[in-house]
């Protein structure tokens, strides 16, 4: 019931861009450091700046050939003018030559324009595509390279959002306001001289405009960002309501709740409603008024204009040319004025980006780093203390040996951290002090990647991949044979069950894996890690969300694989903890306890407490010790 | 789509209204051009003379031109004027514009229609410019060249200089007066009705000029005066506009919380059957994005896609009544547009839907390095995953490369395609102002319709990008909104006995999900007795859980009856018999608020002293006081704030606070240790001791000491008894307990 953030806001209309009908005015969500944002993108952009230097020098050369368009077309209908003129006085006729001569130089220009816009929007579509690949990958790469504590503090949500929204924002609004900066820029200084050229007078008229539609422009915003946060706010409000009774649905019906459930509903739409519709109003209001603004500029050139043509100061042509600068002036101001809500979108965004690429990263791996022929699975545990965070800590001074090939158990009540003992060992996590040895060297020691190799995982959080059973069984060991893997199926009761299956060893894996059992899956983690081949396994027994066959089924697979292992199993029946060599009892994050199951229970401590406990006296006979987790 | 027509019914008016206002603006719109190109050829090219009629004229020009009419003219033309002199009554009226009336009479034009001006204009006009070329000729002889041979062997540059031509023409014999007249005539053929107007203005302008007036300040004013209909008609525009974006507002938004409403409603009374036909995700998004979707597009409809038409239509008709010669650049240029949005679109449709594949594919394999993250570090599998990421990744980047590319094809070539039209415009105009069809401000009108056109047709193309979305949101809505419900409410509802009791009877009770090809429960039949604890047992998929969502009616039987004290659950209101029930699910399911508000979710009405007794005997104390707040503690949405434990402990104290003579216990100790377990079942036990429990577990050591235990196996009961009876009698039964639990300690 993962939420999707979305970003709302101009620059997600598609490929069309904005277009008028764009959320002008909807709040934008602001970076922290904008400078330093752009600064580190600017840096980002790498090799690719020299493109974009050349993308900067074709926007300005189509924008300038666009603009000297109406100008040098003005020309042509000044000679057609005066030409109808004279042939109406009868003192001569229109010159069709300089016309067409006109008319080949503008159709050059228009043609070299287009070209040259494509040639830009073709290299920035490329840009900006590669910088969203580039952006991607690092993540991605990035992930492997942070320590396991970042991702106690952060939702698999958030860090999907970076990769898809967020880079998705920076790419479109790259390429967007790179050449939206560039092309009105040129347009508005571009338009500007060439009005001047043509009359600077007409050019002031015009010109008023501006600050009269820049306030405008300002006061609507204000208003409707207002009702734009009150939408956003109220809409989350609905949202949130339906999320929960849609998620609650049966106990909503067992306690009946619809009628509340629904008087609460209409509460939140209603205010929903008048939020709603005045956002959309008031920045609807902008286009309209902007065209009146517009066009009053509009009539003041024209009336100008024929008080000057009259004067002879300027030509029909001009005045048309004229006119229609006036028009393309207007775009750009509002594009122009829009544009540092896009760029602070792209810095939003890209920011958090980089937040996430410059997180801490593990540890680095040791300069002289200890490498082992063989390896027997002796593990000791010396002094070792550890919290999550340094305010908490939950392992207080724990010392413990393992010879190779024992079995240690550890049991403790739902929530009491056996997974601690596991991320320790695998160095998901470092020990804050004393340390963990295997064959008598700290795992510190060890590449994080030797160390591994001697681990088996077997948990009951069963991740599988979207790719076929053969793939997923392989992922224990890349290089292996098919036929090694099958080997590996065997033992794990797996090969039975794939031969029922539609496609055997080649059905992909959904990507809820919802195609195969529960059971199934746990029992293909074990093939897993039996072509692993590890000497030291991890275990997480089955619980009772598997039906009872397959759980006999898992049981007799990961006793085979504990044959010859040292093994740490995070245990849930009697039979595991009674011959364990060792077992750690764990409550509030700590080892508590540790010993053999007589040991334990002859102590009379926590662990004969929690094993005397479960069961009422009339049934001392029947027994299981720990809840799964 | 079409099946949320319906929902425009409450705001039919308002849409007819903004139709209306669409209809007004796009009118006023159109009026634009029309009134620049007035400005242009009028206001700038003719001086702001609109008519080669003058409005008023010296009676000694007058002479003069009557003497180039044909009789037959003559009268009618002076029939349009007043003869006004220095006795006339209302000089004072006339003098102040016309300051010439001082000294000589003139013709003031009388009040006349524009189709009589239009008829006399080119009477005039000829008169006119015949007179006013004399006149220049008079003062500078060397202009009879341009003059031309109208008038034929009367040759005006050898005039004796000082003779009055006028005179002299005057009593020129008839026949020969009328061959100058022909011979003119022959010459302003060439001209076009509308440049007559136009070539007679400098002759008007003249005439002004000599009877006093200001012709700039006509001049000005004529421009001025369209500039003002001008602005008037965009404020009109802009208000129409402002009012259909108020209308549209309120019809969208409106429209999106009657949709909202009724979709919420719609699944508020789904039952468990309806519900799981969508997935809870997807009816979320069908009530909150699906419906905003929805608002969004029916704004923009009303606002641009009613819009866009309205002003194509009208500016097509508005290019063919203006009767443009050049009226087939616009149709080659709409062509020309459309055939390049039918490419692009045609190219990238089909790639964009790959592209939201492989976007959730990189997704896909983002969200499994994520939740895989111990795995792959554990098997050192760091680089295969990055390489399978770029994989995904390289692909999306192709795709989306592609996309880009063709994309960004359109811009500059729609841009292209209105500059080639403007181009067009002016080059085959030039040809069509030449041959006298057009005057230059109809051509520069011609280009504003092309342009607004043109934009039409790109805001109508618009609908090929918004439509497919909407319709799939529509669609999605309306799915949800024509589900039929499948459990209702007798139409004559009975009671329960008083007092009640609890006692529930499952009669040969079968069950099927709708459309499958199998029962799912076959013959269910047992009794459950106030007082006792009847509990479920088996295997995943064995159909424990289904048998006991069937007696709060989350799901209808198929077959067989269910009865509560004797009376069916189908003759009673779904209120009535939920009241009865206490219901715990599997999953420990709180809304967010309060503890307190959580567990007053049962009974608005319990007492503090009920909610502190539920959550002790819920073994929820030790946490719900060791945190500050208490009962005040906030929980967040979904209860994420607290454990798993401890939502079912809540949810259990939650049905506590209800005090129901019937519980049903989904497996909802699942997330407790067995130490809170037992705990939780012992105070449970003594608490409730008259109730019916109803309980579905996956342990064994839960349920054995249970008056009835029920074992069940692909949808059958394959066994029913005490724990010491099964152990006996049901080998699946012995088959999960010694699964659980070993040899040694079922002994």
């Amino acid at each position: 019931m993962m939420m999707q953030r979305r970003s709302q806001g101009p620059g997600r209309g598609g490929p069309m861009g904005g277009g008028p009908h764009g959320m002008m005015g909807a709040p934008v969500q602001k970076a922290q450091d904008f400078k330093g944002t752009m600064k580190k993108l600017i840096a980002y952009l790498g090799s690719y700046r020299t493109a974009i230097l050349i993308v900067f020098i074709f926007a300005i050369a189509s924008t300038a050939a666009n603009i000297a368009g109406p100008k040098i077309l003005g020309e042509a209908t000044t000679i057609l003018f005066e030409g109808a003129m004279a042939k109406i006085s009868g003192t001569g006729s229109i010159d069709f030559d300089a016309i067409g001569r006109i008319g080949l130089i503008t159709l050059s220009l228009y043609l070299v324009s287009a070209f040259f816009a494509y040639i830009q929007g073709w290299i920035m579509a490329d840009v900006s595509t590669n910088i969203a690949y580039r952006f991607r990958r690092d993540i991605s790469e990035k992930m492997n390279r942070m320590p396991l504590k970042y991702f106690d503090g952060t939702t698999h949500g958030e860090v999907l959002s970076r990769i898809t929204n967020d880079v998705d924002t920076v790419n479109q609004t790259l390429s967007q306001s790179m050449t939206q900066i560039i092309t009105s820029l040129v347009t508005v200084v571009g338009v500007l001289v060439m009005m001047l050229s043509i009359n600077w007078l007409m050019t002031l008229v015009a010109l008023i405009i501006i600050p009269l539609s820049m306030i405008t422009v300002m006061l609507i915003v204000r208003q409707s960002q207002k009702y734009f946060k009150q939408q956003q706010d109220y809409l989350g409000h609905v949202n949130g309501h339906v999320e929960e009774m849609y998620g609650g649905h049966i106990v909503m019906k067992a306690f009946n709740g619809e009628a509340e459930s629904i008087r609460k509903f209409d509460e939140s739409n209603n205010t929903l409603y008048d939020a709603a519709w005045k956002s959309q109003f008031l920045s609807g209001m902008m286009m309209p008024i902007m065209m009146f603004i517009g066009n009053l500029g509009y009539v003041a050139v024209a009336i100008l204009g024929g008080y000057l043509a009259v004067r002879n100061t300027i030509t029909v042509g001009d005045i048309q040319a004229f006119i229609q600068y006036v028009r393309s002036f207007t775009q750009p101001i509002t594009q122009l004025a829009n544009i540092s809500n896009v760029l602070q979108q792209t810095a939003a965004a890209a920011e958090r980006v980089f937040e996430f690429l410059e997180e801490a990263e593990e540890i680095p791996e040791t300069e002289s780093p200890v490498k082992l022929a063989s390896v027997q699975g002796h593990v000791e545990f010396e002094n070792v203390h550890f919290g999550y965070n340094p305010e908490k800590r939950v392992i207080n001074n724990f010392s413990a040996e393992a010879e190779a090939g024992h079995k240690i158990a550890i049991v403790g009540p739902t929530g009491a951290g056996k997974t601690t003992m596991v991320k320790l060992l695998m160095r998901f996590y470092d020990v804050d002090s004393g340390s963990i040895l295997v064959e008598g060297h700290d795992i510190r020691n060890f590449t994080r990647k030797d160390l591994r190799k001697m681990f088996g995982m077997v948990l009951q959080d069963t991740w599988l991949y979207n790719d076929t059973i053969m793939e997923n069984i392989r992922y224990g060991r890349p290089d292996a044979t098919d036929e090694e893997v099958i080997a590996a199926a065997q033992m794990a009761h797996v090969d039975h069950f794939v031969h029922t299956l539609p496609d055997g060893y080649n059905l992909v894996l959904n990507e809820e894996t919802t195609n195969i059992s529960q059971g199934q899956m746990q029992l293909l983690t074990i093939a897993r890690a039996f072509l692993a081949d590890p000497k030291i396994l991890i275990l997480d027994e089955a619980t009772s969300s598997v039906d009872t066959r397959t759980e006999v089924l898992i049981q007799q697979a990961m006793d085979k694989l504990m044959k010859n292992r040292t093994s740490f199993i995070i245990a849930h029946r009697l039979s595991t903890i009674r011959n364990a060599d060792l077992i750690l009892v764990m409550n509030h994050g700590d080892i508590v306890e540790q010993g053999t199951h007589n040991e334990l229970l002859a102590k009379g401590g926590f662990y004969a407490e929690l094993h005397n406990s479960q069961f009422e006296p009339e049934q001392v006979q029947a027994m299981e010790p720990v809840a799964a987790d | 789509m079409l099946k949320l027509a319906k929902y425009t019914k409450p705001y039919l008016l308002m849409l007819i209204v903004s139709i209306a206002l669409l209809f007004a603006q796009a009118n006023f719109d159109l009026a634009l051009p029309d009134y620049l190109s007035r400005i242009v050829n009028t206001g700038i090219q003719q001086g702001g003379v609109e008519n080669a009629v003058p409005v008023a004229i010296r009676k000694i020009e007058m002479d003069r031109v009557l003497i180039f009419i044909d009789a037959a003219e003559k009268d009618s033309l002076l029939a349009a004027y007043t003869l006004v002199d220095s006795s006339s009554p209302d000089i004072d009226k006339y003098v102040e514009d016309y300051p010439a009336l001082e000294t000589e009479p003139i013709y003031i034009l009388n009040d006349i229609d524009q189709t009589e001006i239009d008829r006399l204009n080119p009477v005039m006009a000829r008169g006119l410019m015949t007179v006013y070329g004399i006149e220049q000729v008079i003062a500078d002889p060397s202009k009879a060249e341009q003059m031309g041979g109208g008038f034929g062997a009367f040759d005006l540059s050898q005039l004796p200089p000082g003779m009055d031509v006028f005179s002299m023409l005057g009593q020129l014999p008839a026949e020969q007066l009328s061959q100058i007249k022909d011979g003119l005539n022959a010459q302003f053929e060439t001209l076009g009705g509308d440049m007559i107007v136009q070539a007679a203005t400098g002759a008007i302008k003249a005439e002004y000029a000599a009877l006093g007036v200001d012709t700039e300040k006509l001049q000005n004013r004529y421009i001025i005066n369209l500039g003002a209909w001008m602005l008037g008609l965009t404020l009109l525009s802009a208000i129409c506009t402002i009012i259909v974006g108020y209308l549209s507002a309120k019809i969208a938004a409106g429209m999106a919380r009657n949709l909202r409403r009724d979709t919420f409603q719609k699944v508020e009374s789904f039952s468990s059957t309806e519900f799981e036909h969508f997935s809870t995700a997807s009816l979320i998004t069908r009530t909150t994005n699906d419906i905003t979707q929805i608002q969004m597009v029916t704004m923009i409809m009303i606002r641009m896609i009613f819009y866009a038409p309205l002003i194509g239509v009208g500016g097509v008709l508005k290019v063919l009544a203006n009767d443009s010669p050049i009226a087939w650049l616009i149709i080659v240029a709409v062509m020309m547009l459309i055939s390049l949005i039918v490419i692009v679109v045609s190219i990238a449709m089909p790639k964009f839907k790959i592209i939201q594949k492989l976007t959730d594919r990189v997704n896909l394999v983002a969200r499994e390095n994520l939740s895989g993250m111990m795995v792959i570090r554990a098997f050192n599998m760091q680089k295969f995953e990055e390489n399978r990421f770029d994989k995904a990744n390289t692909d999306l980047t192709a795709v989306s490369l592609f996309i880009n590319r063709v994309m960004v094809v359109m811009m500059p070539l729609m841009m292209l395609i209105m500059n080639l039209l403007m181009l067009a415009v002016i080059w085959f105009g030039a040809d069509q102002i030449a041959n006298a069809n057009m005057q230059v401000g109809d051509m520069i009108a011609f280009m504003q319709y092309g342009m607004q056109i043109m934009f039409a047709f790109l805001m109508m193309s618009m609908l090929f990008i918004i439509l497919p979305r909407a319709s799939v949101s529509a669609d999605r809505v309306a799915e949800v909104l024509e589900t039929a419900i499948h459990i209702h409410d007798p139409k004559e509802a009975k009671n329960f006995p008083e007092p009640f009791r609890g006692v529930v009877e499952f009669r040969n009770v079968s069950f099927r999900y709708p459309g499958a090809d199998e029962d799912v429960l076959h013959e269910i039949s047992f009794t459950a007795k106030p007082g006792q604890t009847t509990a479920f047992i088996g295997s995943t998929g064995s159909g424990k859980s289904t048998v006991i969502s069937l007696l709060p009616r989350f799901y209808e039987v198929t077959g067989g009856s269910i009865l509560v004290d004797g009376v069916d659950i189908r003759d009673v209101t779904q209120h009535e018999l939920r009241e009865k029930i206490g219901y715990v699910p599997q999953k420990g399911v709180l809304f967010s608020g309060t503890i307190e508000s959580n567990l007053l979710y049962a009974d608005k009405n319990a007492t503090p002293r009920m909610l502190e007794d539920a959550v002790l005997i819920a073994q929820a104390k030790e946490f719900v006081i060791s945190s500050s707040e208490g009962m005040a503690k906030e929980i967040s949405q979904g209860g994420s704030n607290v454990s798993g434990g401890q939502k079912q402990r809540l949810s259990i104290a939650r049905a506590l606070v209800k005090k129901p003579p019937i519980y049903i216990l989904d497996d909802s100790f699942s997330a407790l240790d067995f130490k809170t377990d037992a705990a939780l079942r012992k105070a449970f036990k003594q608490h409730s001791a008259d109730s019916t429990l109803l309980i579905v577990t996956q342990r064994v050591s839960t349920i054995m000491n249970a008056e009835q235990i029920i074992v069940l196996d692909e949808g059958r009961i394959v066994g029913k008894g005490t724990h010491d009876e099964l152990m006996k009698t049901c080998e699946t039964y012995r088959e999960i307990a010694t699964s659980q639990l070993t040899e040694e300690e079922l002994s």
